[in-house]
């Protein structure tokens, strides 16, 4: 069955005297109402949509193109519940909508999104929205979901007592989608209200407005989502909830090491493949060494980790766009109380999982001050997508793979769960230390709305891939890269006697013996000294610059990355580098975005500095004592 | 007041019993994003899920789940119930 498209029969106005035609369109609406999904039908983006309240926590600009060369500035916001913001996000959507936002055009037209399977508290937005005097077009989503859960609505009928036009659409689907071009172009009228709005700050009549136009246009609630409350029963069960929980998680860990392999093998070959060709086909000479030993080597020992990344990405897609995330928060918030945090908090360092980044930004959701301070300063500690190439290059150079738990879980997959928990009990003791101390404040009330269960869909899946693969190739084409050349360079100066020196005599040696005075207590020698110098740029950068020196050390050879680190690292030093790299908060991006997000140096240096002082004395201990158990 | 079980505020409320919200003893902004998410005076909310472990607990209010912490969901009164009884179940 399809719906009819919604035009509300009404006097459209004259060409000239009609709503003129939409310039800048800011898309407003409760969380998790679909409006990232619609953002990015109309501009052809790629926003991030996910299965949780508060995915977009910063303003997004797009175009949209409709007819005769007329392009409109379309503005993706947070979620709100209403215009009184109450945390970072929600004053984003505000100051945009009040045209307060430094390099943002004020809006002159507006989306408003609601979910229609649950209208009655969504259309309550509407009075605020609809006060602000803008053309407003009333987008009911997810029209599929509602007539999936048998649920019905007039959506005329509303238009007319709301003197709005309305449309019900299904932004996932596409259906209805014509309605809200349409209204884009000036098309479609504005009827005059029927029922006047009701006082904002009178929350209860706003709600009995919302309920008495939901009832004239014949609002039949959808049915209650049966699937959701069957999954909740076994996700939140006593027992089976915890116990499917670490089953996932394992599984998760297993499938990084032993499903990834093979990929990663095929990328090997490729790299390996298209290395030796350049090696044969080019002529003999210094751009020949540049481009075998230190953009193949380096470039192309990080690009093996790919299909590992993408991996983990799909988990985490899974998760998300599931709504389990949610699920996730919630048994979180017991552990999170111990330390003072809320499990809010867990949202962002769950996504910290991929990146420390987006993470640091997805903290503006948290409504306390000094709990989203809190949450900042130990993101960095969960274990992020760049730490993986590392840890895994590693754990497989000195960690044998045996079986611990039969098939299900082996001594790598464990090794790198230790790794991740390491990790997250880094972040859990440090809030701890901070929120009993320079960051006490009163416990604030944890309140977060359960979405309900969504299957993930495969394109939806897909194209996250498709963009994690397009970031870090692009990682691997710049940051990489240029590391790689530097260090080429760096390894090959100055010359002596016109040829290259030696590496330890090279300008990237002598970095390497400057610090080594300080890491030797560590068990790293200078070599891994340059790795970390270099890491500081971006963790998996030391993976890219390891291969570079034993790529011109190596003088075809061909010893692997792994011999090599085992020759060069003892297994003592192997424990203390992992540790390093779990602690130290080696990433400019990080660094940046912590200071744009604190206001200031502050932060950033202290966490820096604690960050490192950590990550020594943790390698310091870990080499101490694997050095004196192995011995 | 008898003295048979009866819920006083929605910490009181078992899986699957329901009640009506009478007043929300909580600061102005937590009410106010409360009331946001339909924990409206005089609004019918069922009690759900709880998080393993004593968590939060899923009170589904105005066609949604919210999740709540026992120190909020106590702060949460409940209007005394009438003849008809407090539970129904679902
Ligand atoms: N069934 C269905 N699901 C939809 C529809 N539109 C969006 N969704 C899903 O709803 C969820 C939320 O979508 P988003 O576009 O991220 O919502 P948002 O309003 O931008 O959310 P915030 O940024 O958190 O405020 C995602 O899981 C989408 O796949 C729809 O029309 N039908
Ligand atoms: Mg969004």
């Amino acid at each position: 069955m399809t719906r009819p498209v919604v035009l509300p029969a009404l006097e459209v106005p004259p060409p000239s005297a009609g709503p003129s035609r939409a310039r800048v369109v800011a898309v407003v609406g409760p969380p998790n109402s679909g409006k990232s999904t619609l953002f990015n039908r109309l501009t052809g983006l790629r926003q991030k949509v996910a299965n949780f309240p508060g995915v977009t926590v910063e303003q997004h600009l797009g175009k949209l193109k409709i007819e005769d060369a007329v392009e409109l500035d379309i503005i993706d916001l947070p979620g709100v519940y209403s215009l009184t913001p109450r945390s970072e996000d929600e004053q984003v959507t505000h100051d945009v909508l009040m045209g307060r936002m430094p390099g943002v055009p004020k809006p002159d037209t507006i989306l408003l999104i609601l979910d229609v399977t649950n209208l009655g508290r969504h259309l309550v937005l509407a009075a605020p929205i609809l006060a602000l005097g803008l053309p407003t077009l009333v987008v009911l989503n997810m029209a599929d979901e509602l007539e999936r859960r048998g649920g019905d609505v007039e959506a005329e009928t509303l238009a007319q007592r709301l003197g709005a036009p309305v449309a019900l659409i299904s932004a996932a689907t596409g259906e209805g989608y014509d309605t809200v071009l349409q209204f884009l172009r000036g098309r479609i009228g504005v009827p005059r209200p029927m029922e006047l709005l009701p006082t904002l700050s009178d929350l209860p009549r706003c709600r009995e407005w919302a309920a008495k136009l939901g009832e004239a246009a014949n609002y039949q609630a959808p049915a209650p989502p049966i699937w959701t409350r069957r999954l909740d029963g076994v996700f939140l069960h006593p027992v089976a909830g915890p116990l499917v929980f670490l089953v996932v998680v394992v599984a998760v860990f297993q499938t990084i090491f032993t499903a990834a392999t093979p990929l990663m093998d095929l990328v090997d070959r490729a790299v390996g493949a298209s290395g030796a060709w350049l090696g044969a086909v080019l002529p003999a000479g210094a751009l020949r060494q540049l481009l075998v030993e230190g953009v193949w080597a380096g470039v192309g020992s990080v690009v093996v980790f790919l299909p590992q990344i993408l991996l983990l990405f799909l988990f985490i897609g899974i998760l998300e766009d599931s709504g389990y995330l949610a699920r996730a928060a919630l048994i979180a918030d017991r552990t999170m109380a111990k330390v003072g945090l809320q499990g809010k908090s867990f949202i962002p360092l769950l996504s910290a999982y991929a990146c420390a980044v987006p993470a640091i930004l997805a903290t503006r959701t948290i409504e306390n001050k000094r709990d989203r301070i809190a949450t900042i300063l130990i993101a960095p500690f969960m274990t992020c997508s760049a730490r993986l190439p590392v840890y895994t290059l590693i754990i497989a150079a000195f960690l044998p793979e045996k079986p611990l738990v039969g098939p299900f879980l082996g001594t790598r997959a464990a090794a790198l769960l230790g790794l991740y928990l390491l990790g997250f009990l880094a972040a859990v003791g440090t809030a701890r230390v901070l929120k009993s101390s320079v960051l006490q404040s009163e416990r604030t009330p944890f309140v977060l709305e359960m979405p309900p269960y969504r299957r993930p869909t495969l394109r939806g899946l897909g194209l996250r891939l498709l963009d994690r693969a397009k970031v870090f190739l692009q990682r691997a084409g710049t940051v990489i890269l240029g590391m790689s050349i530097a260090l080429w360079v760096l390894a090959h100066v100055p010359l002596k006697d016109g040829a290259a020196p030696q590496i330890a005599e090279s300008f990237a040696g002598t970095i390497g013996r400057v610090v080594e005075p300080v890491i030797a207590p560590l068990g790293f020698n200078w070599k891994i000294g340059i790795g970390l110098v270099s890491s500081l740029a971006a963790r998996e950068v030391i993976v890219g610059t390891l291969g570079t020196i034993y790529g011109i050390e190596g003088d075809e050879t061909g010893k692997s990355l792994q011999e090599a680190l085992r020759h060069d690292l003892t297994p003592a030093g192997a424990v203390a580098l992992l540790v390093f790299f779990a602690f130290a908060m080696q990433c400019m991006s990080t660094i940046a975005v912590v200071r744009r997000e604190t206001g200031g140096w502050t932060w950033p240096i202290v966490q820096f500095t604690y960050m490192g002082v950590l990550a020594w004395v943790g390698a310091f201990v870990a080499f101490r004592v694997v050095t004196a158990f192995l011995a | 007041m008898p003295h048979t079980r009866h819920p006083a505020t929605l910490l009181d409320l078992r899986k699957g019993e329901e009640a009506i919200l009478d007043r929300i003893d909580l600061p102005a902004d937590v009410s106010q994003r409360l009331m946001e998410l339909g924990f409206l005076p005089g609004s019918r909310v069922a009690a759900s899920f709880r998080a393993p472990g004593g968590g939060p607990r899923v009170y589904r209010v105005d066609g949604t789940e919210v999740a709540l912490r026992s120190e909020t969901a106590a702060c949460l009164h409940l209007r005394p119930s009438p003849p008809e009884g407090t539970a129904t179940s679902s």
